[in-house]
C-alpha cells in the first residue's frame, strides 16, 4: 500500500490530511459549546476596558504575564482562586500567555490599584526595587483607541451575541454614547492618578492609552 | 526531452532563498540576542523608544527565526531537492518558474511588512500567530503559490516514486495550512461595524478556554510540522547524500513518518496542563507527547545508523558533523517535551525559563545546525564553487556547540529554581517567597544565556561569512561534485 501511495501524490496528500486532521476534531469539537459557557454573573468589557485589552495586546504584556492561576495551593495562596472557564467567555483572544517572567494578572485588580498601576508602569523600579520590568511611558502620550474597541463590541454583539446593553449588563448604545461612557469612565480613574498630562488629556476629551489599560488591570478579579 | 545524466537543474529559485535564509537569521538572531540581554539588563530596553521594549520584540524575534530564517530554509531546499529526487528541472516549465519566483518575491515583501507590523505592535497576540487579518491573507497566498510549486513539480516528474523528503514536504505544506487557516478565523471589525475604528483589527472567532485549545493544537503543531516536518525533509536527503551512504531502514522511514503524522497532532494540549481545559484532553496531550518518543527517535536513530561504518566521515567532514549533531540534539529535545508534558514535572516547568530552554535545544542544535548543513551542501552545487574555509566550518561548530550548552543548562537551572521557589513553603505553609525573589534570583542565569546567545550568533555570522565567500571568492567548480562537499582548507 505504501509503496502505491508514494506513486500516487493525489492520494498520498489526501492520506496525510486525514490522518493529521482528526486529532483536531477528537480534542476541540466535543466540548466546544460547554467551553464557551460563561460563569454567572459575568458582564461583558465595557468599551474603555476593550481598549486597554488593546493596550495589553499592543504592547504583548502576555509575553511575560499568563492570566491563568493553576488549581494549586501556592497559586491560589499567591494569586487568588483559580481560573475558571467561564470567566473567559468574553476573552477574543484568550490572553493566558506562556510564560511568568513576571506574576499572574487573571486577579491582579483584587489586589492592585490604580495609583500602584500608574507609578509602576511609569517606572516599575519604584515600586518593585528589583523589577526587570520595562517602563511604558509612552503609554501616558499614547491615545488609546475607543472607535475601535466600539468595533469589536459592535462586531461581538451582533456575531457572537455577547450580550451588550441587556438589563443590568454592561451599555454599549451608539459610537457616540459610548464615546462619552468611556470618557466618564476614564475621568473617574484620573481621579486617582497623579501624572498631569494624563489628566490634561482626558479633560481635552482624549484618554491616554495608560487610563485604559488600567481601566482593563482594574477589571481582572 | 533530456537525458536523465544531462539534466541541468535550475536553482534560481533556491538561491533567493538561500539569501534570505542568511538574512533572516542574522535579524532573527540578533533581536534574539539582544532580548536575552534585556532580561539580565533592564536598561536595554530603551534603545528604540517605544518599540524596543522585551515585549514588542519578543514576537518579532520568534516570527523573524520561525517565518523567516527557517522557511527560507525549507524553501531554498525544496526548490533544490524537489528538482532533483523527482529528476525534473524548474527550466522545464516557464509556468512554474514563474511561479517559484513570485512565490519568492511575495514572501520578501510580505515578511518585510510582517516586521513593520508587529513593530507597530499590530498584532492579534496569539503566540506565533501575531499577523492581523490582511497579512494572513498574503500568508495565504505566499502559501497557495507553495503549494503549485509542491504539486506543480510533482506532476511533470520524471522519476515515479516520491522520495521521503518530498513525503515530509507535502506534510509541511498540508499541515501548516490546515492549522494556520483555522487558528486565524477572526472577524475584522472595521467592515462588521460599518467603517469604524481600525481597518487592521480582527476579533478571533474563538473565545477563552476554546481559543486556547485552538491556538496550542495550531501553536505546538504549526510549528512541529515547520521546526520537525520541514527539517527532517531535509536530513532524509542531505544526510545519505553528503555521506555516499543508504538510508539505514526504508520501513523505519515508513514508521517514523506515518507515526509522526497521526501522533504529532494530539500532542498540542500538552501546553494547556493545569488550565481551564477539561482534563481528559490534558491527559490525551501528555499520554501523546510521549508516544511521540517512537516516531521521533525513529528517524533520529534512523539517521544515525545510516552512518554505520562510516563514522570516521565525523572527524573529516565537518557538514557531517553538524547533521549528526542536529539529529542528536533532535533526540535531545524529543525526549525532554516528553518530559516536560508530564502533569506532575509540568506542575514545576511550565511558564518558567525551563520551556525557553527546551525549545533552544531544539531549535539552535537541531534545526539551526542542519539548515546550515544543508546550505552548505547546496551552496558548491548552486553557485559552482567550492566551500570557501573548512576551518570556518570547524570554527564555527564548537563555538555554536558551546553557545547551545550554556543555553539549555542555563535555562534547565533556571527554570527549575523558579518552579521551586513559587511553591515553597515554610513550615507554617505560608508561602516562603515573594514573586520578585524568583525573578532577583535569575540574574546569573540570564547573564549567562545571553553569553550563550552571542555564541551562536557569532558562530552565525561566521556561517554567513563563510557562506557570501564561497558564492563570490571561492575556486570554481569544473563538474559537481557526487557526495562529499569540496571545501577549500
Amino acid at each position: 500500500m505504501f509503496h502505491w501511495l508514494e506513486k500516487n501524490p493525489f492520494f498520498f496528500a489526501v492520506g496525510v490530511f486525514v490522518v493529521i486532521a482528526f486529532a483536531g476534531l477528537i480534542e476541540i469539537l466535543p466540548n466546544f459549546a460547554e467551553a464557551s459557557r460563561p460563569v454567572a454573573g459575568l458582564k461583558p468589557y465595557t468599551v474603555l476596558q476593550l481598549a486597554g485589552k488593546e493596550v495589553y495586546k499592543k504592547d504583548n504584556c502576555i509575553a511575560c504575564h499568563s492570566q491563568l492561576i493553576r488549581p494549586f495551593k501556592s497559586e491560589t495562596d499567591r494569586y487568588g482562586q483559580y481560573s475558571l472557564s467561564g470567566e473567559y467567555a468574553y476573552d477574543r483572544p484568550f490572553l493566558w500567555g506562556s510564560k511568568r517572567t513576571g506574576p499572574d494578572l487573571h486577579r491582579v485588580g483584587n489586589y492592585r490599584t490604580t495609583d500602584w498601576h500608574e507609578n509602576h508602569m511609569w517606572d516599575p523600579t519604584s515600586v518593585v526595587p528589583q523589577s526587570i520590568m520595562p517602563a511604558y511611558k509612552h503609554m501616558f502620550k499614547n491615545i488609546a483607541d475607543i472607535d475601535t474597541a466600539y468595533a469589536e463590541a459592535v462586531t461581538v454583539k451582533a456575531v457572537f451575541k455577547t450580550p451588550y446593553d441587556a438589563p443590568n449588563g454592561t451599555p454599549l448604545g451608539t459610537v457616540d454614547e459610548a464615546r462619552a461612557a468611556a470618557l466618564e469612565e476614564a475621568k473617574a480613574i484620573t481621579a486617582d492618578m497623579k501624572n498631569q498630562d494624563v489628566k490634561d488629556a482626558v479633560a481635552a476629551g482624549k484618554i491616554p492609552e495608560i487610563v485604559a489599560l488600567i481601566a482593563y488591570l482594574n477589571r481582572l478579579k | 526531452m533530456q537525458s536523465n545524466a544531462a539534466l541541468e537543474y535550475d536553482y534560481s529559485v533556491a538561491k533567493l532563498f538561500t539569501l534570505t535564509t542568511i538574512l533572516f537569521g542574522i535579524i532573527g538572531m540578533t533581536v534574539g540576542t539582544l532580548i536575552a540581554a534585556q532580561l539580565a539588563f533592564p536598561q536595554l530596553n530603551y534603545l528604540i523608544g517605544e518599540y524596543g521594549t522585551f515585549s514588542r520584540l519578543r514576537p518579532l524575534h520568534t516570527d523573524v527565526v520561525v517565518y523567516g530564517f527557517l522557511l527560507s530554509g525549507i524553501w531554498s531546499t525544496f526548490y533544490y531537492v524537489a528538482q532533483r529526487v523527482l529528476k525534473v528541472s524548474m527550466a522545464e516549465s516557464k509556468f512554474l518558474m514563474f511561479i517559484g519566483k513570485f512565490h519568492f518575491y511575495l514572501y520578501f515583501v510580505g515578511a518585510l511588512i510582517a516586521v513593520v507590523t508587529l513593530l507597530l505592535g499590530i498584532t492579534q497576540s496569539k503566540e506565533y500567530a501575531e499577523f492581523e487579518w490582511p497579512i494572513d491573507i498574503v500568508i495565504v497566498l505566499i502559501w497557495v503559490l507553495w503549494g503549485i510549486s509542491v504539486f506543480g513539480i510533482i506532476g511533470i516528474r520524471r522519476e515515479k516514486s516520491l522520495y521521503i523528503s518530498l513525503w515530509y514536504y507535502i506534510a509541511c505544506f498540508l499541515g501548516v495550512a490546515m492549522l494556520y487557516l483555522f487558528n486565524n478565523m477572526a472577524l475584522p471589525t472595521y467592515f462588521v461595524s460599518g467603517g469604524i475604528g481600525s481597518i487592521f483589527h480582527s476579533v478571533s472567532m474563538y473565545s477563552g478556554t476554546n481559543d486556547a485549545l485552538v491556538q496550542w493544537w495550531f501553536g505546538h503543531n504549526a510549528v512541529g510540522f515547520v521546526f520537525t516536518v520541514g527539517v527532517i525533509a531535509q536530513i532524509y536527503y542531505f544526510l545519505p547524500k553528503e555521506s555516499g551512504q543508504a538510508v539505514y531502514s526504508y520501513k523505519l522511514s515508513l514508521l517514523s513518518f506515518w507515526g509522526l503524522m497521526f501522533v504529532y497532532l494530539w500532542a498540542g494540549s500538552h501546553h494547556l496542563i493545569w488550565s481551564t481545559v477539561p482534563d481528559w484532553m490534558q491527559t490525551m496531550g501528555s499520554v501523546f507527547s510521549v508516544v511521540l518518543i517512537l516516531p521521533s527517535w525513529g528517524s533520529a536513530i534512523n539517521m544515525l545508523l545510516t552512518m554505520k561504518g562510516e563514522w570516521n566521515q565525523l572527524t573529516d567532514n565537518p557538514i557531517i558533523k553538524l547533521m549528526v549533531l542536529a539529529s542528536t540534539f533532535y533526540m535531545l529535545s524529543t525526549i525532554e517535551g516528553p518530559i516536560q508534558s508530564i502533569k506532575s514535572v509540568n506542575a514545576i516547568a511550565h511558564f518558567t525559563d525551563w520551556i525557553p530552554g527546551h525549545v533552544h535545544d531544539g531549535v539552535l542544535g537541531w534545526v539551526g545546525f542542519m539548515t546550515m548543513a544543508a546550505l552548505f551542501h547546496m551552496a558548491p552545487r548552486i553557485f559552482k564553487r567550492e566551500i570557501y574555509s573548512r576551518k570556518l566550518i570547524d570554527i564555527q561548530f564548537w563555538i555554536q556547540t558551546t553557545g547551545i550548552v550554556l543555553y539549555f543548562t542555563s535555562m534547565w537551572v533556571a527554570g527549575i529554581t523558579q518552579g521551586m521557589m513559587w511553591r515553597a513553603v515554610d513550615e507554617y505553609g505560608n508561602l516562603m517567597y515573594s514573586f520578585i525573589d524568583t525573578v532577583a534570583i535569575l540574574h546569573p542565569y540570564y547573564v549567562i544565556r545571553t553569553v550563550a546567545g552571542l555564541l551562536y550568533l557569532t558562530g552565525f555570522f561566521i556561517f554567513a561569512f563563510n557562506m557570501i565567500k564561497t558564492m563570490t571568492a571561492s575556486a570554481k567548480l569544473t563538474e559537481e561534485p557526487q557526495h562529499r562537499t569540496p571545501m577549500a582548507a
